[in-house]
């Protein structure tokens, strides 16, 4: 009697529960979020694009900025995105202290970027070139320290990540955190190309 | 570089709040706040005497289940059209009484919070829970669903959204709110002209709401693209998850555009940058620019998964197939990406010059397009249906009327010269209520009668429901068509007294329809009430009281917990029509574990926490906004730290709850 | 409107397990040449700007030219961008903010310099160079 049933069971549903396994979507989702984080990034690009020429009778571009510095403070976050990979690569061979060491590594590197910018932001406000000063150094300011702030997350986040790890291990929740973060760092890397491109060379080019 | 010298010295302690924020010299607000209070009281002492914190701490509050924090979200709407609603009465009277020298009855200072705050918490607060509790509701069941990709995210969201709807109302009792108009624009926003708290309580109620509405469209995202059923291709889903999808995409392509214009907006008034002012080379009309970059785009988020309601109902009600679904899932994509191309015919008359405008102008015309597919396509669905006029689709048909109505007020705006003549006038009032009211709120009560059955297992009184409804569509077009009229004979908007004495009859109309509108909410109200006590007699045991074609209408009403017992598979557009013209059985055993995701408190305490950063940023009591600031950030990781996040409902409880409604089938049958 | 086709030639049913983590991780060699060639196309437009061997124009166009491609660089070599991840959703997302990302930064400038060029006193025009 239970014919119509079972064939409708065979029909209309599975035997066993499709799988989605705990943070199957998680990847994805935080992709979907970067991609928005990258769209506040266009607002403050567009912002300066707009304003980065209203000096307003105050310094430009060139009088300010120290193309050497910031050449070091790129390599700080380009080694800082090779070192992270090592830690990624470290975790698919599930070794816990090469990730932890690389990620510490990687820490550092964020640091040294964070500590040059912040010196050369305090440079700039000595000189009276601070975010008060043109519509250009409010623009700059903002972009180039909202790229910090994540910056300064990301390290905090990483922190966060390397303690989860010595207490619970390589375990998939982690290693899946510890990806979402390797997206977040490298495409913090990827939005300094533009930062370095459109605001800092082209800066000096005006 | 402006200084705010204008404020009294600022506590240490109390940062710029004294005894003289609280408007205790407004005699309406003070009535108000003791009404409030009163209520607050008794629903207070109610819940204490019933004993129902516990409950609704532990079933509500905390709930990770979509359904839940759905109804909460439609919940959060329905209040919050009451108290935007009321603003609105409030300037329909100010307007029809300030005549002949006549002030009226409310201060400037206090109408132009009024009609601030009416269209921030209408858009914000009430058409945004709406549609995000909508998607939340329903999304997962029709893709057949247990919850949604990241169900703790999900009660984030709604404790952010929550957090910013309490902001604001904040505003009403303790200090004041924008006097700027619903986009805050500057330089009027900036700290010069409005040294006050109100634009910050502005600025930070949307953003903490923002937060929440964000992270729910990623959420949405995750859960259409990941969890739908087997079987259910892009091109077998149900139209109401097409239109949420997009409408998702959109929260998260344009929410963060807010997010930063909005933040830029702080930066001037926090720290005296220069980005919007006047001087050192700042630039209002860039606020302009980027702010209707996010509006435009929020336009079609709010009307879009109203698309998808209407389509649901026409083809439930008309029994039929949707007419054209492949021409319904482009006409949507097709807004989706048009949405990012259009939102310079906000400011026409900014000075961009011809080229500029005559492109957006035609853009405009080009995205009126695919809409003007979708209404063909309800048409003929319809068309040789056997169309059942119950409530929702009463609703639908209203909407079809009158948001054509105001679509072509729209593309006749999309006009750059006619723009000239009409921009910033009644005219254009009118043509964005009749497109708002006409096709998001009609839509949402399209979506509250069709889907509350669902929802709460019995259907809602259609007596009092058609009196709602012929209320309110009899009100919208007495409280609007005057203000077309108006618009015509040069009456700009946000006026609060006037000269000319032969506009006064049109206000007077619109008056009268606002007081219909009134009625028409209370019989709403009256609907729900009524409704909820005759529970019984209206009863729906069978799960698919219309007879739905949806998965959705495949489960128990109200669904329990995990929606479905087993996952179901899909073979057609239709699921559920084609498993019920297959004569489609439920298995009735064979009950297995389910997987779903445990309660957690950490939202509401990141909302309170966010609520509390807020408050201490509009009123400069830093040491708040740094310390709950870094509880925020505490919070957040210490709850990275519970790994221990799901638990299984066992195969007994399953079988127990399935059994039941069985039993309650067999009655029906029988 | 490549967004309905694509999942529907992927189906469904295995999704969740798809992708494994070997994939969306790289190699060592991935790593090595991601990294060498952003360290060559982050060199080069800094030694353009700071000697200057080229004309103003042509080293706004070049180093323009080379962020875009170092961008394209860091999506497959550090992100791991591929048509394959989240069956195409991944990309699909990127594509669409892209698109939105150019709408809004072109039109944005678009809209705002023929403000100006319409708007702004004459004296002010200096500053539009």
């Amino acid at each position: 009697m239970t014919t119509q049933a079972d064939l409708d069971r065979e029909r209309f549903h599975l035997d066993e529960e499709p799988h989605h396994p705990e943070g199957s979507s998680t990847m994805l989702g935080f992709w979907i979020y970067l991609m928005s984080d990258c769209l506040i990034f266009a607002m403050l690009f567009a912002t300066y694009g707009v304003l980065g020429t209203s000096y307003a009778g105050g310094p430009g571009p060139k009088e300010l900025f120290d193309l050497p510095l910031v050449a070091v403070n790129t390599s700080m976050l380009l080694l800082s995105s090779i070192t992270y990979g090592f830690a990624m690569l470290a975790m698919t061979d599930g070794k816990r202290g090469a990730t932890q060491g690389w990620l510490a590594i990687t820490g550092l590197f964020g640091l040294a970027f964070l500590g040059i910018e912040l010196y050369e932001f305090s440079h700039l406000i000595h000189e009276g070139a601070g975010p008060q000063t043109s519509a250009f150094l409010s623009s700059f300011f903002t972009l180039v320290g909202t790229h910090g702030l994540h910056v300064t997350f990301g390290i905090v986040w990483l922190v966060t990540l390397m303690v989860q790890v010595q207490v619970k291990g390589l375990i998939p929740a982690n290693r899946r955190r510890l990806m979402c973060l390797s997206l977040f760092w490298h495409f913090l890397d990827v939005i300094w190309i533009g930062v370095f491109t459109f605001v800092y060379l082209m800066g000096m080019l005006r | 570089m402006q200084t705010p010298t204008t404020h009294p010295a600022i506590s240490p302690f109390l940062g710029r709040f004294t005894l003289e924020s609280l408007p205790l010299h407004e005699p309406i607000v003070v009535a108000t706040f003791v009404a409030v209070a009163i209520g607050g009281a008794a629903l207070l002492a109610a819940l204490t005497y019933f004993k129902l914190w516990g409950y609704l701490w532990k079933e509500w509050f905390t709930t990770v289940d979509h359904k839940r924090i759905g109804i909460m979200y439609m919940i959060l709407g329905i209040i919050m059209l009451l108290r935007g609603f009321s603003d609105a009465i409030m300037m329909r009277l100010q307007q029809a009484w300030a005549f002949g020298g006549s002030e009226g009855y409310l201060n400037a200072h206090h109408y132009d919070q009024v009609f601030t705050a009416h269209g921030v918490i209408m858009i914000f607060f009430v058409a945004m829970p709406i549609v995000t509790g909508l998607m939340n509701y329903v999304v997962p069941l029709q893709i057949g669903a247990r919850d949604v990709s990241f169900p703790f995210l999900n009660n984030f969201s709604f404790w952010m959204t929550a957090g910013g709807a309490v902001t604001v109302m904040m505003s009403l009792f303790v200090g004041e709110f924008a006097q700027t108009g619903w986009l805050a624009m500057p330089p009027l926003s900036g700290i010069g002209f409005s040294p006050g708290v109100g634009v910050d309580y502005y600025i930070w109620s949307l953003q903490i709401a923002g937060v929440g509405t964000l992270l729910s469209g990623v959420n949405l995202i995750a859960t259409i693209v990941k969890l739908r059923a087997p079987g259910m291709t892009m091109m077998k889903m149900p139209i109401f998850c097409w239109t949420a999808l997009c409408t998702n995409i959109l929260i998260v392509a344009a929410f963060p555009v807010l997010t930063a214009v909005l933040a830029l907006l702080s930066l001037d008034r926090y720290v005296d940058t220069a980005f919007f002012t006047n001087t050192l080379g700042g630039n209002p009309m860039m606020y302009v620019n980027l702010i209707w970059i996010w509006g435009h785009p929020e336009v079609y988020i709010l009307i879009l998964p109203m698309f998808g309601v209407f389509s649901e109902v026409t083809s439930t009600f008309s029994g039929k197939r949707l007419f054209g679904y492949t021409s319904m899932v482009y006409a949507t994509l097709v807004i989706t990406v048009l949405a990012y191309l259009v939102w310079l015919h906000h400011f026409f008359t900014m000075g961009s010059g011809a080229s500029v405008n005559s492109f957006f102008g035609i853009t405009t015309m080009i995205i009126s397009i695919p809409t003007g597919a979708k209404i063909f396509n309800w048409l003929f669905t319809m068309y040789r249906g056997r169309v059942r006029f119950e409530l929702p689709m009463m609703w639908t048909i209203a909407f079809m009327i009158t948001f054509t109505l105001g679509g072509m007020t729209g593309v006749l705006l999309a006009v750059p010269p006619a723009d000239f003549v009409l921009h910033n006038s009644l005219f254009l009032v009118a043509h964005f209520h009749n497109v708002i009211i006409g096709g998001v709120l009609f839509g949402a009560f399209a979506a509250i009668n069709y889907w509350w059955p669902k929802a709460f297992g019995f259907k809602l009184d259609v007596w009092w429901g058609k009196l709602s409804f012929w209320l309110w569509v009899s009100g919208f077009y007495f409280a609007f068509m005057p203000l077309y009229v108006l618009g015509l004979m040069g009456v700009t908007r946000r006026l609060r007294t006037f000269d000319d004495p032969s506009y006064q009859i049109w206000f007077i109309i619109a008056g009268f329809g606002a007081f219909l509108i009134a009625l028409g909410i209370a019989a709403m109200l009256i609907q729900f009430f009524v409704s909820i006590r005759n529970r019984k007699a209206l009863r729906d045991v069978t799960g698919d009281p219309w007879h739905g074609r949806t998965l959705e209408w495949a489960t128990s009403s109200p669904p329990p917990d995990y929606n479905f017992a087993f996952t179901p598979v899909v073979h057609d557009g239709d699921a559920w029509a084609d498993m019920k013209t297959r004569g489609y059985k439920r298995p009735l055993n064979g009950y297995k574990d389910i997987h779903m995701p445990s309660n957690t408190g950490a939202g509401v305490i990141l909302g309170a926490l966010s609520v509390a950063f807020g408050v201490g940023m509009i009123w400069y009591v830093w040491w708040l906004a740094a310390l709950s600031f870094v509880g925020i950030i505490g919070v957040a990781i210490v709850h990275t730290f519970n790994y221990k996040r799901d638990y299984y409902i066992p195969a007994a409880e399953v079988t127990r709850q399935e059994e039941a409604h069985t039993a309650s089938l067999a009655g029906v049958t029988a | 409107m490549s967004a309905d086709t694509h999942p529907d030639a992927h189906g469904h049913v295995g999704d969740g397990h798809g992708h494994d983590d070997e994939e969306a991780h790289g190699s060592r060699k991935g790593y090595a040449i991601g990294f060498l060639l952003s360290v060559v196309l982050t060199a080069i437009p800094f030694w353009l700007v700071m000697a200057r061997p080229l004309a103003t124009q042509a080293t706004a166009l070049l180093i323009m030219a080379f962020a875009a491609v170092q961008m394209v660089v860091h999506m497959i070599f550090f992100l791991h961008m591929n048509r394959r991840a989240e069956g195409g959703w991944s990309i699909m997302a990127l594509l669409f903010t892209v698109v939105i990302v150019l709408i809004a930064l072109s039109g944005s400038l678009w809209v705002m310099y023929h403000m100006n060029a319409n708007m702004m006193p004459m004296q002010d025009m200096s500053r539009m160079e």
